[in-house]
């Protein structure tokens, strides 16, 4: 039987204003069928959104939504989770808002490994607003912003939650649906930070104007940087520059910031002695 | 009955605010709010709160704003330099209809400016802290006692109004040390209130359908009243909307909520919005706020000593203005009217909007130092 999505949507808000084409609402789904696969309770769901194409993903899902303002998902998150511990989070945000304005927030988030969900959609491009560049931006293609091509050097969004402590990093790509669902199941269930970084499609501000002006082209082009991490590793140092491994890249067991919080509760209430070092395994 | 206690205006706002039912604080460090963020890391976990010190301002004011949609109350604490970084948040708060508590201890502007040093310059941006049209609601503390009590009001604001609130520190009472007469806990409780909330049926939740100059009603999170929370324009259900007519109703009604009611009812509670001291056979008067209305208290009983017949008035609710009561010392006192602040002359500018005529006195400095009763004095004496 297929899959029920009306369950979990708002119905009477489709269509989306997502492009024809466009990978958002495969992210959507899959996001669905992992709450599913979750058996999670949507009353206790609470989807956070920034500002972007990304941002509306929360007026779609049917659950607690809050669509914040440009790059502030993770602070926002934070208040909600350390408020109610029990809620289940899920942040959803682009490249240009969770790692250009955002940035901050998305590390001392991972830093934290508080027990958010983060699914950074990366479009490589900011598509809303008609194609100016972004953290992920390849070099050397055309945006708004730079007509004469892009210089910036690209963010390597898992590399940077890997460095700034997230417990749980993958990277998946929208070609595969499937794999996608099962790596969000997979975060999901994990305790602690979990960011997804899932490469998307923009054919329409992004591809256009960089010979991919059809979606399939944009998601030929995505899987040829694209790779599982076991070939990827396979690669020579010179190969792996212009490759992405995909898949779980970081999974660890680290301290979860409610949790830890709640020591601090006791130690305020009286309940234990206040904290010290010896109480960390790690201590610095 | 009372509870007397030596404390300081910082720590007394954090106390306040833990009094008043917060559970949540989002902030960052700044001079010289900093012991507020620092009493309540101490204050709330002991009640089973939270409070989290952020990467930076914005993040500590998202915390906040997210802890609030959950139904917690929240509040954050920050000065000058850390509104101007958190004012897109407080637009969302504004435009969304999240109570919140901000706390701002004063210190000298623009920019870095002034970090240890007394201002009272921030009063024009707490009016319009954030792009856009609204209306603020700001308290202004005058004494220790009133760090509390103005917190616990502030707090109560905010919650029926559904909307941040402003509580106006300055660097000097924030820092001062001393004894304060605080109510009773029981008293203070009972005058806590709490955000409406809607009983009916779920599918029957329409959070932002409420009638002009009416607050939204949140329901706390995740008990089955799901609904949608956006900074956009958004229509009687929350979702986005761009369409004129419902734009135009939710600004008349955000401005309307406050600004408009508070001209119907004479104020947004029961609470005194000003203080008037020695006004009864008063020729002149001095209009001061926050420690600065300390020192004109001594320079009124200076100039009593010296057979001139001075009155205090004091804000307290500095937006909206008690525009009546300005009004009617316009009229009262005509040119006879000295107010006296720490900038140059922001809240001069809305007397002079009220009473309107611009004759009358003022005493005003920007340079990080207090205005010393005697400078009131002396000022005073030129004017008669």
């Amino acid at each position: 039987m297929a899959f029920n999505y009306d369950k979990y949507l708002r119905v009477d808000k489709m269509p989306t204003l997502w492009c024809w084409g466009c990978g958002d609402g495969v992210i959507l789904k899959a996001t669905i069928r992992a709450i599913e696969k979750m058996g999670w309770d949507m009353d206790k769901v609470c989807v956070v959104s920034g500002i972007g194409c990304s941002g509306r993903f929360s007026s779609y899902i049917n659950c607690n939504t809050i669509h914040t303002t440009h790059g502030r998902t993770v602070a926002y998150a934070t208040g909600v989770k350390l408020a109610k511990p029990q809620a289940h989070v899920i942040i959803v945000a682009g490249d240009g808002d969770g790692l250009a304005i955002g940035g901050n927030h998305t590390i001392h988030g991972c830093r934290r490994n508080i027990d958010l969900n983060f699914i950074l959609i990366n479009n490589f491009i900011y598509g809303l607003t008609n194609s100016q560049t972004s953290p992920t931006t390849p070099r050397g293609m055309w945006t708004v912003s730079q007509k004469n091509g892009n210089i910036d050097p690209t963010f390597d969004a898992c590399a940077l939650a890997i460095g700034a402590g997230a417990s749980f990093v993958a990277r998946e790509t929208m070609l595969d649906p499937k794999k996608l669902e099962k790596i969000l199941v997979k975060g999901f269930s994990h305790k602690g930070f979990s960011f997804f970084d899932i490469m998307s499609n923009c054919h329409i501000n992004l591809g256009r104007k960089n010979k991919m002006a059809s979606a399939m082209q944009n998601l030929e082009w995505i899987d040829s940087i694209t790779m599982p991490l076991r070939k990827w590793e396979a690669l020579s140092d010179e190969e792996k520059k212009n490759v992405f491994p995909t898949g779980v890249l970081k999974e660890v067991q680290e301290p979860e910031y409610c949790e830890s919080y709640d020591q601090i509760k006791a130690a305020a209430q009286g309940k234990r002695a206040k904290l010290t070092q010896d109480d960390f395994e790690k201590k610095i | 009955m009372s509870r007397i206690v030596i404390s300081t205006g910082n720590e007394l706002a954090a106390k306040a605010a833990v009094d008043a039912g917060a559970r949540f604080f989002g902030g960052y460090p700044i001079t010289p709010s900093s012991e507020v963020m620092h009493e309540a890391s101490d204050l709330l976990p002991a009640v089973g709160g939270v409070a989290i010190q952020m990467e930076d301002e914005i993040g500590g004011i998202s915390a906040a704003l997210g802890a609030s949609m959950t139904g917690t109350k929240s509040f954050t604490a920050t000065s000058g330099p850390g509104i101007s970084l958190k004012a897109e948040q407080i637009g969302l708060g504004f435009i969304a209809e999240i109570p919140l508590v901000i706390i701002n201890v004063m210190r000298g502007g623009p920019s870095t400016g002034l970090p240890t040093r007394v201002s009272q310059a921030d009063i024009g941006q707490a009016k319009y802290p954030s792009h856009g049209d609204y209306a603020s609601i700001t308290l202004c503390a005058g004494s220790l006692t009133e760090c509390y009590t103005q917190t616990v009001r502030a707090f109560n604001l905010a919650e029926k109004y559904m909307t941040p609130v402003f509580m106006l520190l300055d660097e000097t009472i924030g820092h001062m040390h001393g004894k304060a007469e605080l109510p009773d806990l029981e008293e203070v409780e009972a005058s806590i209130v709490n955000r409406a909330t809607f009983d009916g049926a779920p599918e029957d939740y329409r959070p932002y359908d409420v009638p002009m100059n009416q607050p939204a009603v949140l329901n706390p999170m995740f008990e089955g009243y799901r609904y949608h929370i956006t900074g956009l324009h958004h229509g009687p259900t929350g979702f986005p909307t761009e369409d004129a007519e419902q734009c135009e109703f939710n600004i008349e009604r955000l401005t309307g909520k406050i600004n408009t009611v508070a001209a119907q009812n004479d104020g947004l509670d029961d609470l005194p919005d000003y203080e008037e001291v020695l006004m009864d056979d008063a020729e002149v008067c001095i209009i001061a706020y926050g420690s600065i209305a300390l020192g004109a208290f001594e320079a009124v009983q200076k100039l009593r000593a010296e057979g001139i017949k001075a009155g205090l008035f004091r804000p307290i609710m500095m937006w909206p203005s008690p525009e009546a009561a300005i009004r009617k010392i316009g009229e009262r006192f005509g040119d006879k009217i000295m107010v006296t602040e720490l900038n140059m002359g922001q809240y001069s500018t809305e007397i002079e909007r009220i009473v309107r005529r611009n004759d009358f006195t003022r005493l005003l400095k920007a340079n990080g130092r207090p205005i010393a009763p005697a400078e009131m004095v002396a000022k005073v004496k030129e004017m008669m």
